[in-house]
């Protein structure tokens, strides 16, 4: 790729910088404004390139390079009512904000049944009708961060999922954010971004998913940032099946209060080129945080997943399991970062990344870094990479199991650990479902009998 | 049932067996005892399908048919069964999980229906009481964290469950305390019976005596070198492997067949 070729590549993304501050609705000008940072940031630096030791292992020059249509229509169609359901978790009956290529489908969507004073809208109407409860922390958290490619989702940004709920509300029921994409004609992309605010004891779970229903080839990037006030508590589930085509580039932005617990899950099975940054910042004492993740990759999937968990306060925990199965030739990487500040003293923080190779070709990547400035704190890492056992492998044939079958469930042991700490029943479930009949014939997920 | 003739085999590209000749039938049940590294496990290992163990030369016949020439799996569903010295810990795969899995393999291989949830549910509360088995070790992962003798009851409980027709018992007995040996052995011999042979693989007399063998085979550097009946077990465990090794150090040793 030619110097050439990568700046008129960012040059056609500064236009469509332009072109967005351009169409973007009237009457709020702090909006405007955030956009125009972003993009005056996007347009000084550009895309991260490999010579960025964040991205070392990941190449965008195909996302700048690439000319994809910033407005695809929708076809509604194409989201058949089974597909619909599938994508849905059915039979789950929840509280769900639909978006097709980036747009957001009220028909296909339901808010009911919250408590009162909980705000469950699109952010594009929330921007709108609350500004008051969104400008305070829109762009706060993750445009902080230096990251041109969330810059670009902010000059960018289409719609997504606004929760905000107040002082010592709870929101029983997950909320399921669901973005589907889908061709039409041009390679599609969408900038989805979404808020969701906590205040103080306020408890809720949030799960987003992504996922494309043609073999389309389309880029999704998007932004969530998470406030969890004071003692808030905030479960966090993200779902990645975009087709093998796609790109799909995330950001989550968790800030945690005093004593707030957010617990996320990031599972990635499909996308040919997926990225996630995950920041959580432990900004209050007692904070407790855990990340972790799970991606099962096969063909040539690159998957890159950082994070970045910064204990900024004393007493904080964080937990973090990330593990990885890969099969053909993809690649996974992990890249973990664990700050602990100066004060941050009786931080505890551990982290472990794990994976399992079904193939030769497979690779995986694990980098853990540790960043302690404080002296009194409980840290640790681990990473593996390793094959499916051979000793197990022949006791489990020795019982009379085919070596595909043995083979199938010894990878779903591997998984199980974190599935089974996704606290959100019908996902764990229709994970599970996805999971294992994708992993080599023979599911039936493990049973207590 | 079982004809092992002029077994030879190499683990790790070092040659173990060196010319093994066995012959097993119904209702028996042989000992093979040896000293450590005569090549008792590897011998094991080659009767279940162990693909690290290469076998260069001679053949094993089970009901006349070629043994070698079947998978792990086969072998299994046909009705071999090997208690492992060293049972492997899956996490994440329940004891149950895996039992029912196994149970239901070797009975759609039979052309009999799986068992549903009640029936293999029933079939385990049978089974457990002939190892006084622990429920709540059925509901965790296979072995993990279990204690020696947890594992080898588990293994002898797996074998009362899947109901095979040739038992290949490798060191049960190692590591377990006489209460837990009495458990194990008792197990063993209430499988005992006219339709099963058992090979039962130790490197101590003691087993035997709760285990009492129909012939016993020592083993030695690759071959068997002595049989004889359960008395020869006895006689081993007064004089030592020391006593075989000498006999074994000329050339004129000759491959028992029995």
């Amino acid at each position: 790729m030619s110097t050439e070729t990568s700046r008129a590549g960012r040059d056609r993304w500064i236009d469509a910088c332009a072109r967005a501050r351009a169409t973007a609705p009237a009457g709020t000008a702090w909006m405007d404004g955030l956009r125009a940072g972003a993009a005056a940031r996007f347009a000084d630096v550009g895309f991260p390139t490999t010579r960025d030791e964040a991205w070392r292992y990941t190449s965008l020059s195909a996302v700048e390079n690439g000319r994809f249509d910033p407005h695809p229509a929708p076809r509604p169609e194409a989201l058949t009512p089974d597909l619909f359901q599938q994508l849905t978790f059915e039979p789950w009956d929840c509280n769900h904000l639909v978006f097709l290529n980036g747009r957001y489908a009220p028909d296909l969507s339901r808010a009911a049944r919250l408590p009162a004073g909980v705000r469950l809208t699109s952010l594009a109407e929330a921007v709108v009708a609350v500004p008051d409860l969104v400008e305070p922390h829109l762009g706060r958290l993750a445009d902080a961060r230096g990251r041109t490619v969330t810059d670009l989702n902010t000059a960018l940004m289409s719609d997504g999922l606004f929760l905000h709920v107040p002082r010592g509300a709870v929101v029983q029921e997950p909320i399921h954010a669901l973005f589907v994409s889908m061709a039409n004609g041009s390679p599609a992309m969408s900038h989805p971004r979404n808020l969701v605010v906590l205040e103080e004891g306020a408890q809720a779970a949030v799960v987003e998913s992504y996922a494309g229903i043609d073999g389309g080839a389309y880029l999704t990037n998007t932004v969530t940032e998470i406030a969890a006030g004071d003692n808030a508590v905030v479960d966090h589930v993200r779902l990645v099946r975009e087709t093998a085509a796609a790109v799909h580039l995330s950001h989550l932005e968790a800030r945690l209060g005093r004593s707030a617990g957010v617990s996320s899950h990031i599972v990635t099975l499909g996308g040919g080129l997926v990225r996630h940054d995950v920041d959580a910042v432990l900004d209050g004492e007692g904070a407790e945080c855990t990340l972790n993740g799970l991606y099962v990759l096969e063909g040539a999937q690159h998957v890159d997943n950082h994070t970045l968990i910064d204990h900024a306060r004393p007493n904080g925990t964080s937990r973090e399991l990330y593990k990885g199965v890969l099969d053909g030739r993809s690649r996974g990487i992990f890249d973990g970062t664990i700050i602990v500040r100066p004060d941050a003293q009786k931080s505890d923080a551990r982290q472990i990344n794990r994976n399992l190779l079904l193939s030769e070709d497979a690779l995986a990547d694990s980098k853990p870094t540790l960043m302690i400035r404080a002296d009194d704190v409980k840290c640790s890492h681990a990473a593996t990479i390793g094959q499916i056992e051979e000793n197990a492998l022949f006791y489990l044939r020795s019982r009379g199991l085919s070596e595909e079958m043995a083979r199938s469930l010894l990878v779903q042991a591997f998984v199980s650990d974190i599935l089974g700490r996704i606290r959100i029943g019908p996902v764990r479930a229709g994970l599970e479902c996805l999971l294992f009949t994708r992993l080599p014939r023979h599911h039936a997920p493990r049973e207590t009998a | 049932m079982l004809e092992i003739r002029n077994l030879r085999a190499k683990a790790g590209g070092r040659e173990i067996l060196k010319g093994i000749d066995l012959a097993v039938r119904t209702g028996e049940v042989h000992a093979i005892m040896g000293p450590n590294g005569s090549g008792k496990s590897t011998l094991a290992h080659v009767l279940a399908g162990r693909e690290t163990v290469e076998v260069t030369q001679g053949e094993v016949l089970y009901d006349g048919r070629n043994l070698l020439g079947m998978a792990p799996e086969m072998r299994a569903r046909e009705g071999v069964f090997l208690a492992f010295q060293y049972p492997v810990e899956i996490p994440g795969v329940s004891n149950m999980y895996l039992l029912k899995a196994a149970v239901n393999a070797v009975r759609k291989h039979r052309g009999e229906p799986e068992y549903d949830a009640m029936e293999f549910l029933a079939l385990v509360k049978e089974r457990m009481k002939l190892v006084e088995m622990d429920q709540a070790l059925l509901n965790r992962a296979v072995n993990e964290g279990f204690s020696g003798g947890e594992k080898k009851r588990n293994e002898v409980f797996q074998m009362a469950v899947l109901d095979p027709r040739l038992c290949v018992l490798d060191e049960t007995d190692s590591g377990l305390d006489i209460d837990a040996l009495r458990i194990v052995a008792g197990g063993v011999n209430a499988l005992r019976g006219p339709r099963r042979a058992m090979i039962v693989i130790t490197h101590y007399q003691r087993l035997l005596s709760y285990i009492v063998p129909d012939r016993v085979h020592v083993l030695a550097q690759g071959r068997i070198v002595t049989s004889g009946g359960k008395e020869l077990a006895l006689r081993l465990e007064e004089k030592g492997y020391a006593w075989i090794e000498g006999q074994t150090a000329g050339p004129a040793a000759p491959a028992a067949r029995v």
